[in-house]
């Protein structure tokens, strides 16, 4: 509408509809300016992403221009802060494996019954009051847990095993696995409660059980949601600092024996920041090419989950 | 094919009966294991950090001696970080929350946007830790101050503000706009006094759950050079003289609560475990209080508002 064919009667006086033609301009300059402000603002997330992908990759590059790339990806050792230093990430690699490992042992199975129960066997009310409650887990600081996995869950477990030391990876996993549980089983409950409910009516008038109905029908129709949720999964273990920091010990060590303590990629970040160390030395680096490290595990998960996703997506 | 006999079919029926009731025992039983896990830690913490809850544990700095050791500086710190989190996030998640969900057309650069916050809370936190080390420690020159944690830790939070506000956008009918523009509001004076209102539930509620991770985030923090022993508070922001407020606490180097908790929970010493233990007390305390208010907004803006 253009302001200034309104009826200048209705207005009262000219003046007065020259006003408004005016402030209806100003009012539109003023959307304009909000609109690119928000765009502004939706814009900085990608920005975020980029100052990720920049520190890294030319942190990186600094650190590869010292160190021999298949030096870093074969040798056995990582001993950046010694007086020879040798710079193998493998021993970072699977001590981190290792601790998602246990993790992904435990939430996955735990995480896929408490989706199935809550969402075909559990009624509103209990649904309404156990949901919130095991969500309260995701929102436990990190450090917390790995007080707990340090100093009652060890212990538990060296009364099981005398043998096992005081930093181990089994306690780091098992907690690091109770932790991420709701990130399992909220993703993969909303994944079977959109498959529609004509076909979970077909399964039940073919007299199958919800057990049966759950695990040979809602599972496969909803795999591609239930493999979002694993991959979340993945993704929250391999990225844990804390639980694994404090429980797992700082000692690079090349097993994949879980009662064995170990670093994992994301402790050797947290040790070296402790430390003071100068900007732009080998160590500062090396902190960059473990975070790429971690970065690109955790993308190549992403990517094979994505894979799969396409290959069993079923679609209604 | 041979046809099954009754008592075989009778026999399969009431197996898949018990096994479908079992399975319910087993999810109830999963169900608790989480539950179950959650208040062993709460107990432990209790019982190990009761004792060091005195007053001056909130009124002292920390110390060599456990018994006279305190959290002050950390929870100054803890709070400071958490204004420049609150004051960099809120206004351009929301920001960013009403623009893809109010104005954003579908074209590449949106779906772009889409993919890439999606992404992003994917990314594990020491990454943002890196990555605000190479940008606002060295890049920028804010150093390993209050200005960088917070907005380290406004980073990591965006996502969940925008995700929230975008959810609580769309539970607006669009019969609510359209009033709105048949009166002849214009886009934004429809937006901002009708439909953000009504969404203020919603978008409060995933702004308290985004500030009650960054309180307990630790890595990325300790990744950007947060130290573990601070001895001294920063800078007051209220002066006595004109203009009565300073902004030099933002330069300041701090400590939070979740460093020192775990900086006493690696000493060797079991009498440090016992104030890391009052420590993850008041996290605990901190964070499920902030929870519970956010579920509590939850239910009630759903409860009341109707269609």
């Amino acid at each position: 509408m253009k302001a200034d064919q309104v009826d200048a009667g209705y207005l009262g006086a000219p003046s007065q509809a020259r006003s408004f033609a005016r402030s209806a301009a100003a009012q539109k300059i003023r959307e304009r300016l909000i609109e690119f402000g928000m765009l502004l603002c939706a814009f900085f997330s990608v920005l975020i992403t980029a100052g990720i992908v920049w520190v890294l990759l030319v942190e990186s590059w600094h650190f590869f221009e010292n160190v021999s790339i298949i030096d870093f990806l074969t040798d056995t050792q990582w001993t950046v802060l010694f007086e020879n230093p040798r710079y193998g990430i493998m021993p970072l690699v699977t001590g981190t494996l290792v601790t998602s490992g246990v993790a992904l042992l435990v939430a996955l199975p735990l995480g896929t019954i408490i989706a199935i129960y809550l969402s075909e066997y559990a009624n509103n009310t209990v649904r309404e009051i156990l949901k919130p409650i095991l969500e309260l887990l995701s929102a436990v600081p990190t450090v917390v847990f790995g007080y707990f996995a340090l100093l009652l869950v060890t212990p538990l477990l060296q009364s099981v095993l005398p043998e096992l030391p005081g930093f181990n990876m089994l306690s780091a996993g098992l907690v690091m696995g109770i932790m991420i549980i709701p990130y399992v089983s909220s993703l993969s409950e909303d994944a079977m409660k959109a498959v529609p409910v004509h076909i979970r009516e077909g399964s039940y008038a073919m007299g199958a059980t919800r057990l049966q109905t759950a695990l040979r029908v809602l599972v496969p129709a909803a795999f591609s949601g239930i493999a979002s949720a694993y991959v979340l999964g993945f993704s929250r273990a391999v990225g844990e600092t804390m639980v694994v920091t404090v429980a797992a010990g700082t000692q690079p060590n090349l097993t994949l024996n879980p009662l064995e303590g170990a670093a994992t990629i994301t402790a050797y970040i947290v040790q070296v920041s402790l430390g003071d160390l100068p900007h732009g030395s080998i160590a500062y680096q090396s902190i960059f090419a473990a975070g790429l490290t971690l970065m690109c595990m955790t993308l190549l998960f992403n990517i094979a989950g994505y894979l799969l996703r396409k290959r069993f997506r079923e679609i209604y | 094919m041979e046809k099954p006999s009754h008592s075989e079919i009778e026999k399969s029926v009431s197996r898949n009966k018990n096994r479908d009731k079992l399975f319910a025992v087993l999810g109830l039983l999963a169900t608790f294991i989480g539950m179950l896990t959650l208040a062993a830690l709460l107990a432990d913490l209790a019982i190990n950090g009761w004792a060091r809850l005195q007053p001056h544990f909130f009124t002292s700095f920390p110390s060599r001696f456990a018994g006279q050791a305190g959290i002050l500086s950390s929870w100054v710190g803890t709070i400071l970080v958490m204004i420049v989190t609150a004051v960099a996030a809120i206004p351009i998640g929301i920001g960013a929350g009403v623009y893809l969900e109010e104005y954003a057309p579908k074209n590449w650069f949106t779906a772009m946007i889409e993919i890439n916050i999606a992404n992003l809370a994917g990314v594990p936190s020491i990454v943002y830790g890196l990555m605000a080390l190479g940008l606002f420690v060295y890049q920028f020159r804010f150093g390993q101050s209050i200005l960088s944690a917070g907005l380290t830790l406004a980073l990591l939070i965006l996502p969940i503000v925008i995700v929230a506000t975008r959810e609580s956008l769309r539970a607006v009918p669009g019969s609510m706009r359209e009033a709105a523009y048949a009166l002849g509001a214009t886009k934004w004076q429809t937006t901002s006094d009708h439909i953000l209102p009504y969404s203020m539930g919603g978008i409060l509620t995933g702004v308290i759950i985004g500030l009650s991770r960054a309180i307990g985030e630790t890595a990325p923090l300790i990744t950007i050079g947060a130290l573990t022993f601070i001895a001294f508070l920063p800078d007051s922001p209220f002066k006595a003289e004109f203009p009565f407020i300073s902004f030099n606490w933002i330069w300041s180097p701090f400590t939070v609560l979740p460093i020192q908790m775990f900086n006493w929970v690696s000493r060797p010493q079991a009498e440090f475990h016992l104030n890391a233990a009052a420590t993850g007390l008041v996290l605990m305390v901190l964070t499920l209080a902030m929870n519970g208010i956010a579920i509590y907004f939850r239910y009630r803006f759903r409860k009341r508002i109707k269609w």
